[in-house]
C-alpha cells in the first residue's frame, strides 16, 4: 500500500540547513495499523506530512497504491489528498462554524459527491463513530473524544486508502484516549490502513506494528502483539 | 457551470452567514459609498431635470433681436441714431435666411421696459404693452391660468383682445374674479381678456406685469404704421444660433446704413448661450458625482478585500483544513472570490435601497423644483446598472488580492497555526 524508498528532507533555517530524514525505507501492507514513534524533533510528523501530501520530500521514492507520487502541484496533490488519504489531526481541526455533519460531509463535497448522497453517507459515518445523535451539534458543543470522532468520521467518509492519525489522542485524557483508539482499531478490523503517529507507549502497543524513528532514521522497526483498546473502556 | 452550483453558495452563505456581524462590518463601507455615488448622481440628475423644467417651454435655439442706436458714423449718418425696424424686415430676413424656423416680430408700447397704464373700472396698473404674433408662443412658451393665447384670426381680423399677466390680473381684478370677457382700457382703446397666464419666474423676457394683444390690432390702435420693435426668433435644429445671429446683422446693417463695425446698434440676446452653459454646468456635475462616487466606491470595495485578507489570515486553519480535505487551490480561490462579489453585490443593494429611499423622501421635501432647480431626484437604470457592475468588477479584481493570499499559505503551514 505505501513504499518509499531512502526518502530524505531537510529544512532551510537561515544559512544552515537542517537534515530531518536521512533516507528513510518503509513499507505498510494493506490492512497494516502501523505506530511511527519518536520523542520530539525526530521527523515523525515531517514523515506524516510528506505521506500525507502537505509537504514534499527533497529526494526518494514515494509509491502510495502503486502511484507514484512526486512532482505534485498543489491541484494534483489536493486531489491526490482527497481521493487516497484520511487526516486526523491532534487538535481535531473541525470547522468551528459547521455542525458535525457538515464536517463530515465536507470532503465528499470537494469530491464533487451530491449533497443529497453526501449527507446520508455523513450521517452514516456519524452513526459508526456513535454519534448521530450529536450530527446538528458544532463542535463547541461536543467534548474532545466526540470531536475527535468526528474528526475520525470525517477522514473516513472520503474512503481513502490509508488514514493518517497525527497525535490523535494527544489532546485528549487517557481514558478518551482509549475510546478513540478503540475506534481505530475497529476501523482497521474493516480491513483499513492506519498509520499513527504517536509518542505514547500505550498508544503505540494499541497498534500492531512499532516504526520508531530517531534523528531521521528509523532505528527499530517491529511487530507486536496488539492491545485491544476494548478492555480499558 | 460552477456559478449555478448549488453547494458553491450554500457554503458561501453559510461562510458569511455564520459571521454576521463581521459580514455587516465588512459590507458598511460598500453601503456608504453606494449611497454617497446614488445620491450624488440623483442629486446631480435632480438638479438636471430642474433645469430642464426651469427652462420648459423657451426654445433653447433662440435668439432676440432688437434695435438700439448706433455708435459708430456712417454714410453721412451721424453716430447716436436710433435704429428702428420696418415689419417687412421679418419678411426679408425668413426669406434670406432659410435657417430661421419661426420669426415672430413684437412691437411694444412706449420705450422698452417702459410700463404703460392700463385701466379697468378705475383701477389701474403699469404694464409693458406688446403686440406680438401667435408663433411668440413656439419662443417662449406662456403658461396659461386661464382662457387661450393669441390665435391666427386674431391676427387676421385685428381682433381688439388681450393677454394679461397674473400680475396685471392682481391689479386690476380682483381675487377669483372672472377676467375672461372683462375689458381692459390702454390708451383709450378697450381691449377685451381671452386669457390670463402665468409668467415663468426663473425666465422672464417680457417683464412682471405684460398685456398681449394681436399685432395688427396693435398697429391700428395705437398707430404705429410699419414699425417693429424686436424680433424674437429661432433657428432650424443642427444650426448654431450664432450663424443666424451673425446673417442677420450682417443683413439689417446693410439695410440700415450701419457701420459694419457697429456693435451696438442692434442689439441680440443668443439664448442658447445659457442652454450651453447650464447644460455644461451640469455635465460636469454629474460627471464629478460620478468620478467622486466611483471613488468612495472603490475605497468600499478595497474595505472588503482589507476585511477578507484578515478573513484569510483569521481562516488560516480552516483553509488549511480544506485543503488537507482536497480542496484545490481553484476552489479556495473561487470561493473567497465569490465571497467578496456577494458582499459587495448585497451591500451596494443595501445601499442603492437606502439611498433611493432618501432620494424619495428629498423629492417629496423639495422636489416640486418651485423654489430651486431640484426636480425628481433619481438614478436611471444605465446608471445604476454602470455603477452596479463597476463596483462587482472592482470586488472580482479586488477579492483576488486574499484569494491569492488564501492559497499562497501551504496546508501544512497553515495547520501548523494555533
Amino acid at each position: 500500500m505505501i513504499e518509499i524508498k531512502d526518502l530524505h528532507k531537510s529544512y532551510k533555517m537561515g544559512s544552515n540547513s537542517l537534515h530531518v530524514l536521512k533516507g528513510i525505507n518503509f513499507t505498510a501492507e494493506a490492512g497494516e495499523l502501523v505506530a511511527i514513534m519518536g520523542s520530539s524533533g525526530s521527523g515523525k510528523s515531517t514523515l506524516l506530512n510528506i505521506l500525507g501530501m502537505l509537504d514534499g520530500a527533497d529526494s526518494g521514492e514515494y509509491i502510495l497504491d502503486g502511484v507514484p507520487i512526486k512532482d505534485l502541484t498543489e491541484t494534483k496533490a489536493a486531489q491526490y489528498r482527497n481521493k487516497f488519504l484520511g487526516f486526523v489531526f491532534q487538535s481535531f481541526n473541525l470547522i468551528n462554524y459547521k455542525s458535525a455533519l457538515e464536517n463530515v460531509a465536507l470532503p465528499l463535497y470537494y469530491q464533487k459527491v451530491a449533497r443529497k448522497e453526501r449527507q446520508e453517507k455523513a450521517l452514516n459515518y456519524l452513526d459508526r463513530v456513535g454519534l448521530k445523535e450529536w450530527a446538528t451539534h458544532l463542535p463547541s458543543e461536543l467534548s474532545g473524544g466526540q470531536k475527535q470522532r468526528v474528526a475520525i468520521a470525517r477522514a473516513m467518509a472520503a474512503e481513502p486508502k490509508v488514514l493518517l492519525a497525527d497525535e490523535p489522542t494527544g489532546a485528549l485524557d487517557s481514558k478518551t484516549s482509549y475510546e478513540v483508539m478503540d475506534l481505530i482499531q475497529k476501523i482497521n478490523d474493516d480491513g483499513n490502513t492506519i498509520l499513527v503517529v504517536t509518542h505514547e507507549e500505550d498508544i503505540a502497543h494499541m497498534c500492531k506494528r512499532i516504526v520508531h524513528l530517531k534523528d531521521g532514521v528509523i532505528v527499530e522497526d517491529k511487530k507486536i502483539e496488539q492491545v485491544r483498546a476494548e478492555q480499558y473502556v | 457551470m460552477w456559478l449555478f452550483d448549488k453547494d458553491l453558495w450554500v457554503e458561501i452563505f453559510h461562510t458569511l452567514g455564520k459571521n454576521m456581524f463581521r459580514t455587516f462590518l465588512t459590507m458598511l463601507g460598500v453601503i456608504f459609498a453606494m449611497i454617497i455615488l446614488i445620491l450624488l448622481l440623483g442629486s446631480a440628475n435632480g438638479m438636471s431635470n430642474g433645469f430642464d423644467k426651469v427652462f420648459a417651454g423657451t426654445a433653447s435655439n433662440s435668439l432676440f433681436v432688437w434695435g438700439q442706436s448706433t455708435s459708430e458714423p456712417y454714410k453721412g449718418f451721424e453716430r447716436g441714431r436710433r435704429i428702428r425696424y420696418k415689419i417687412e424686415d421679418a419678411e426679408i430676413l425668413k426669406k434670406q435666411i432659410p435657417e430661421i424656423e419661426v420669426l415672430a416680430p413684437r412691437i411694444e408700447l412706449g420705450s422698452h421696459r417702459q410700463t404703460v397704464t392700463v385701466y379697468r373700472e378705475g383701477r389701474t396698473s403699469g404694464s409693458s404693452v406688446y403686440g406680438d404674433y401667435p408663433e411668440i408662443d413656439n419662443i417662449t412658451k406662456k403658461k396659461l391660468v386661464e382662457g387661450r393665447f393669441l390665435n391666427k384670426t386674431d391676427i387676421e381680423d385685428s381682433k381688439k383682445i388681450c393677454v394679461i399677466g397674473e400680475e396685471t390680473y392682481k391689479l386690476l381684478f380682483d381675487k377669483g374674479e372672472n377676467a375672461i370677457g372683462s375689458d381692459i382700457r390702454i390708451n383709450g382703446v378697450f381691449f377685451s381678456v381671452v386669457g390670463v397666464y402665468k409668467p415663468n419666474n426663473n425666465i422672464n423676457i417680457d417683464g412682471e406685469n405684460a398685456v398681449f394683444i394681436p399685432f395688427t390690432t396693435f398697429q391700428k390702435a395705437f398707430n404705429t404704421g410699419d414699425r417693429m420693435g424686436w424680433m424674437a426668433i429661432s433657428v432650424e435644429p443642427n444650426t448654431k444660433v450664432p450663424v443666424v445671429e451673425n446673417k442677420i446683422k450682417k443683413i439689417l446693417k446693410t439695410k440700415y446704413d450701419i457701420h459694419p463695425d457697429d456693435e451696438r446698434a442692434i442689439g441680440s440676446f443668443d439664448m442658447s448661450e445659457i442652454f450651453n452653459n447650464i447644460s455644461a454646468f451640469t455635465g460636469v456635475l454629474k460627471g464629478f458625482s460620478f468620478f467622486v462616487g466611483i471613488f468612495t466606491l472603490l475605497a468600499g470595495v478595497i474595505a472588503i478585500s482589507n476585511i477578507l485578507l484578515i478573513t484569510v489570515k483569521e481562516r488560516t486553519k480552516e483553509i488549511g483544513v480544506r485543503r488537507a480535505l482536497g480542496a484545490t487551490p481553484r476552489t479556495v480561490k473561487r470561493q473567497i472570490i465569490v465571497e467578496a462579489i456577494v458582499l459587495t453585490a448585497f451591500a451596494g443593494l443595501i445601499g442603492f435601497a437606502i439611498s433611493v429611499g432618501i432620494l424619495a423622501i428629498l423629492n417629496s421635501l423639495w422636489g416640486s423644483g418651485e423654489d430651486f432647480p431640484f426636480v425628481n431626484p433619481m438614478v436611471s437604470i444605465p446608471q445604476f446598472g454602470i455603477s452596479f457592475l463597476l463596483m462587482v468588477s472592482l470586488s472580482v479584481l479586488i477579492g483576488l488580492i486574499p484569494a491569492n493570499k488564501a492559497v499562497k499559505v501551504r496546508p501544512i503551514e497553515a495547520l501548523r497555526e494555533e
